[in-house]
């Protein structure tokens, strides 16, 4: 797939860092002017991002500047005090999470949240929860079908798993796995919910060098394979500045730049959050 | 020999156990071998195997801590009284079909009006909840007339005289409870009612209704954030735990000659937390053994009279102690981890002999 050169940028409106085979797309996210207050204290404000609908886009900034936020008010963990996100073109102001997942955003958690106790094949077939059915009494009864849901929802699982070529640790148990394991499992769960934006809150944290670079050409064949937007938070500056094509820089809660990576990397104010003023 | 995933074997195993208990006691019994106290423990073991099964699927399987389990079972046990006392013209299996079938129902529509508000709590007070509504279901059928006649069923909360009879029974008596019922349980339906609470709760949990359930007890955020319905799977896990519960209830009831609504307290609820804790949460076979053995201890300890609790007391404290001990833990782990490469070593001829220490 082609990526865009920096070279031959055309002109996109301002607040926005969409890629440019994604033009002629509906962009699949969009917010305006999101914002939440916890109390007095206002922790995103004024948030405004378009998200194409293949887009790798990047959300960066210093600790505390409110990027977790983002993602738990995209998903609705927590109600937006202010503004509209638009999913696929449609607002999710009256949804949970539960039905934002069935809408499209899949997410993984910057403190891992797998189902420890459970196997590494059933956390993904709990992420088919939706997508391969089965009625409790057709369960109970073991009807066939039951067994044809079953076999669906293991090749499935263990199809998703191949992406990351976790398919011989199937059968081990997700709490045991080493860290960098549980975090591609989170991402192949997430997957499993059919999604079309995935949110990935720091898919490197805790990983070396090595896997972070595999991760990095994993996370590129997910989008091209499954033909989804995706949008991840992270602090290892050479993952998010090789493979996003727009990245949002947030700090104190407000945007302070959008753009592509070398206009990010170039931008005084980005400098001066990051290291302070000269 | 044909190579079966674990959790089959598992569950094979733990059938093959019922069912071996099941036909050494019916042998005994045939052969006269069997003491009456211990016959008439028959069927309050297989009442407290399905209460500890039922149990286990809200506290192990669900997570939650529920202490008013014996609550849906008095709903079971006085509907099955109603159900079995009023169709009298029916034959004996029938109504006791009907009545563990109906009373399961009707637990399960307590464990709806229950499950609603009770649910939408969590950890202590939870437990604290589902301990007043036990009390609260004890309370009300405390208070609770019931009477048959020609007409058909009179309800009343106030007295047996408020019934206005005509030629009737009065089947449920207010604290006096349910006189005069007539004994319709077997060992042979306590056996099949354990079937069938064992192969609902194990195919509950081998399934995608299951794998919800025990995703919201790992991690509820992350239940959600799939797109599972946290509050759908909680209920229905609350509500088939408490129809198995009114089953087993039923089966109880129509145990004996008469059921008081006192004996389904805080106590029972405890009881049957106690053989769910030391069989181990989540433990379904456990939980059988636990409430076997428990059931059995205190009647096996009678000679001993006044000391009987006491060694009760000291067996729970020492299973407790034994299961937790972290040193007997890693050595059961290491044995059972020499048992499996000593069997893959046999199945391999030797071969892989030296390739491994």
């Amino acid at each position: 797939m082609a990526r865009r050169s920096n070279t031959k940028m055309v002109p996109v409106p301002s607040d926005s860092i969409v890629p440019e085979r994604d033009l002629g797309r509906a962009p699949v996210l969009e917010t305006k002017h999101l914002g939440i207050d916890f109390g007095g204290l206002t922790a995103v404000d004024d948030f405004n991002l378009t998200v194409g609908a293949t887009e790798i886009a990047g959300l960066i900034g210093p600790n505390g500047a409110g990027k977790t936020t983002v993602f738990n008010l995209l998903t609705k963990v927590y109600q937006p005090t202010r503004g509209a996100i638009l999913l696929n073109g449609k607002q999710t102001a009256d949804m949970n999470t539960v039905q934002v997942n069935k809408a499209g955003i899949a997410r993984t958690f910057q403190n891992i949240r797998l189902f420890n106790d459970l196997t590494v094949e059933d956390n993904v077939k709990i992420g088919l929860h939706n997508q391969v059915k089965c009625g409790t009494v057709t369960s109970i009864l073991r009807l066939p079908g039951y067994w044809k849901s079953e076999k669906r929802a293991h090749d499935r699982a263990m199809e998703l798993l191949g992406i990351f070529g976790m398919q011989d640790v199937a059968k081990h148990q997700a709490g045991s796995l080493p860290y960098g394991a549980q975090r591609r499992l989170e991402i192949v769960r997430a997957l499993a919910t059919h999604p079309s934006l995935l949110l990935l809150d720091e898919p490197a944290a805790g990983m070396n060098p090595s896997e972070t670079s595999e991760l990095m050409e994993t996370i590129t064949y997910i989008r091209d394979t499954f033909q989804i937007a995706i949008m991840l938070i992270e602090h290892d500056m050479n993952l998010v500045m090789g493979i996003c094509e727009g990245i949002a820089v947030l700090n104190y809660g407000r945007i302070i730049a959008k753009g592509t990576p070398d206009e990010i990397q170039n931008n005084p104010q980005v400098i001066e959050a990051y290291l302070g003023k000269q | 020999m044909k190579k079966m995933k674990k959790s089959t074997r598992s569950k094979l195993i733990t059938y093959a156990m019922v069912a071996a208990g099941f036909v050494v006691m019916q042998g005994l019994s045939a052969a006269g071998m069997v003491s009456n106290s211990l016959a008439g423990q028959l069927v309050p073991i297989c009442v407290y195997i399905s209460m500890a099964i039922s149990l286990n699927l809200v506290v192990g399987i669900l997570g939650d801590l529920s202490l008013g389990h014996a609550g849906f079972m008095s709903v079971g046990a006085f509907t099955g009284v109603v159900v079995s006392m009023s169709l009298r013209f029916l034959p004996p299996l029938a109504r006791l079909v009907l009545a563990i079938g109906i009373g399961g129902v009707f637990a399960g529509i307590a464990g709806v009006i229950v499950g609603i508000p009770v649910l939408r709590l969590q950890g202590d007070y939870l437990a604290i909840v589902t301990l007043a509504f036990g009390e609260i279901i004890k309370n009300l059928l405390n208070n609770l007339y019931v009477g048959v006649d020609k007409k058909g069923l009179h309800f009343s909360m106030k007295d047996a005289q408020a019934l206005r009879l005509k030629e009737g029974t009065v089947l449920i008596n207010g604290p006096m409870g349910a006189p005069g019922i007539e004994k319709l349980s077997t060992f042979l339906a306590g056996f099949v009612l354990v079937l069938i609470v064992l192969t609902v709760t194990l195919n509950l949990v081998e399934s995608r209704t299951g794998r919800a359930i025990m995703a919201i007890r790992d991690n509820r955020i992350a239940a959600e954030s799939v797109g599972i319905n946290v509050t759908k799977y909680k209920l229905m896990a609350f509500v088939t735990s408490a129809g198995l519960a009114g089953m087993a209830g039923a089966l109880y009831a129509l145990n004996y000659s008469s059921v008081l609504p006192k004996k389904f307290d805080f106590n029972t609820s405890i009881l049957i937390l106690v053989f769910v804790v030391l069989g181990g949460m989540g433990n379904i076979r456990g939980s059988i053994i636990a409430a076997t053995v428990l059931t059995i201890l205190p009647e096996a300890l009678r000679s001993l009279n006044d000391y009987r609790m006491l060694i009760y007391a000291i067996v729970l404290i020492l299973v407790m102690l034994v299961t937790n001990n972290p040193f007997l833990k890693t050595n059961w782990v290491m044995l059972k981890k020499r048992m499996a490469f000593w069997r893959k070593n046999k199945a391999n001829g030797g071969a892989a002999d030296g390739q491994k220490k």
